[in-house]
């Protein structure tokens, strides 16, 4: 078991910049989710932590100590890959075994660890098979479980359920957040799907660029996001960003005004989908639906407020159809108040 | 054929390819992978080049190449050896070789070798617990190659050894001033291990197109 500290790494490829100054703390047994569409530099980071890649400048520390120059192996980390890399000459006994015979380690703790870590992750009937023979579920679990049989000090995760199919990825999520609650262990986990770091993570940091936009608690980065792509990004469907012209403090749009931070002469209102009430005659904002979506537990209606595209989430027995007008009433407590040029929010 | 196999020198040169051909194998696949491997998983400078370096190793004709060779091997001693002639063969089928494996390193997924790092293996480890046994047999069908390139060359050796013939070259001397079945034995003798090779690497060769395949 060991903290993690991040200390203003940095990585170009030639002229592009990968990650540009990344500071990062992870607490001993954390789980922290790194989120951020493909190219943000998630897996780079990720990769640098395991030594994989090398950083342009910047410390690693794990527990203690500098790893910042050692190789992977000197690390004590384990690593689970996307495309599993269970190494297919092997059964998956010698598979889970790997990391302790590497260590060195003698024939009956081998034995005992292997015999734990599969019974963990319910892999004890295919150990003296080979992974060809395994389905891919299968094959996650043997490489989970060759993770954890090492019982490292850090675990380290590249989209680990990206390859699986989304019934088996439900499933695989609940079992993993299980598996790891109970081994406690230190994990960096790298996804670029929103509810798979709004499940399993502690504390989610959004990558967006090659920096970190944004780093808390699942909920926190929900309701607060910092910035407009962290509300665009995390949430499916994602934020609404409604442009609002400001005076004397306050914002207004058709027949909805709020108090608002800054001083700009716009603003941007950032509301969830869900956060807006349906209000028939009310005051509010004027909603020309223009497609219906039923997806079962809601109704998800785009549209637009005057001329900007919002999309609502409504209760499913509302009937609306495209074509309706209605109008809509944001909850003022849930909005986040953003500036418009820079896209961070204000007040807060 | 009985009468064939007594006539004096067969066995000897016959003896002498075997010997050479295997050589040659060892030698090709012992520079070849190698080169093979750094073709796959690094990227240097001259690289391109590098690789058409090795296929241009093909483009002299060896019928130029000869004299020089000659007269350096007298020079050096290796002239009427086996291991001279080994060695130009070894120059012929190690482009082979190199590219062969390359693409066969190729088809090796990265991260795999990445977990054996993780997993704790230095570089050298994770290519001899985990690249090595995914290679072998792709490598086999790149030494058999090599070992029937060898077999099958008549002209460097025919040049390069007086004495010590080898098998191809003893047949070409022998074969032009003597009767019809003792041409066909000789014949049927040379395309035995090659057939036998072809039979072996079969089996070998669609586990090589299987790993590039995953």
């Amino acid at each position: 078991m060991a903290g993690i500290l991040i200390d203003r790494i940095r990585k170009t490829f030639g002229a592009a910049t990968a990650l540009s100054e990344i500071s990062l703390e992870i607490a001993d047994g954390e789980f922290l989710a790194l989120l951020g569409p493909s190219g943000c530099g998630k897996t780079t980071l990720l990769r640098i932590i395991a030594g994989l890649e090398t950083q342009t400048s910047g410390r690693v520390v794990i527990g203690d100590r500098d790893v910042s120059a050692l190789p992977p192996k000197d690390r004590g980390l384990a690593m689970v890959f996307q495309n599993y890399a269970v190494f297919p000459h092997m059964t998956v006994f010698e598979n889970v075994a790997f990391g302790l015979r590497m260590q060195k380690v003698d024939e009956a703790t081998i034995k005992r660890e292997v015999e734990r870590a599969a019974a963990l992750l319910h892999i004890e009937p295919y150990l003296e098979r080979y992974p060809a023979k395994l389905s891919g579920g299968q094959r996650q679990r043997v490489a989970v479980a060759r993770a954890l049989a090492v019982r490292p000090a850090v675990l380290l995760m590249d989209e680990p359920l990206s390859n699986l199919d989304a019934l088996l990825r439900l499933e695989m999520r609940s079992e993993l957040k299980g598996v790891l609650q109970q081994s406690g262990t230190t994990t960096i986990y790298v996804t670029h799907d929103q509810t798979e770091a709004m499940g399993l993570a502690d504390r989610i940091a959004v990558m967006h660029g090659g920096v970190i936009e944004q780093i808390g608690a699942p909920q926190m980065i929900y309701e607060r996001p910092a910035t407009k792509f962290v509300g665009g990004f995390v949430g499916s469907p994602p934020m609404n960003f409604i442009r609002m012209p400001v005076e004397a403090g306050r914002a207004a749009l058709d027949g909805f005004a709020a108090h608002c931070p800054g001083s700009g002469r716009d603003i941007l209102c950032g509301i969830r989908p869900e956060d807006m009430r349906l209000a028939p005659g009310g005051d509010g904002l004027a909603f020309r639906v223009m497609v219906a979506e039923p997806l079962g537990s809601t109704l998800l209606l785009t549209g637009k407020v005057q001329d900007q595209l919002i999309r609502v989430a409504a209760r499913p027995d509302t009937g609306l159809k495209a074509g309706d007008t209605i109008t809509l009433e944001p909850e003022t407590r849930r909005i986040v108040w953003l500036d418009p040029e820079t896209g961070r929010a204000l007040g807060a | 054929m009985q009468v064939f196999l007594q006539v004096e020198g067969v066995w000897k040169a016959a003896l002498n390819s075997v010997i050479v051909a295997g050589l040659c194998m060892l030698f090709s696949v012992l520079l070849g992978a190698p080169a093979g491997y750094a073709l796959a998983r690094f990227s240097f400078r001259g690289q391109t080049a590098y690789r058409l370096l090795i296929v241009l190793t093909r483009a002299f004709p060896l019928a130029i190449l000869a004299l020089p060779l000659t007269v350096n091997f007298i020079r050096v001693g290796l002239y009427d050896t086996t291991l001279g002639v080994a060695l130009v063969h070894t120059a012929l089928a190690f482009p082979f070789a190199a590219l062969v494996s390359s693409s066969l390193f190729m088809g090796i997924p990265r991260e795999l070798e990445e977990a054996a790092w993780v997993f704790g293996c230095s570089r050298f480890q994770a290519f001899m617990k985990v690249v090595l046994p995914l290679a072998l047999p792709g490598l086999a069908a790149t030494a058999i190659f090599a070992f029937v390139i060898s077999w099958n060359e008549v002209f460097a050796a025919a040049v390069l050894s007086v004495r010590e013939r080898t098998l191809t070259a003893y047949l070409l001397t022998v074969l032009s001033e003597s009767p019809l079945h003792f041409r066909f034995a000789g014949g049927f003798l040379l395309i035995v291990p090659s057939v036998l090779f072809i039979f072996a690497v079969r089996k070998y060769l669609f586990a090589m197109w299987g790993i590039s395949n995953r």
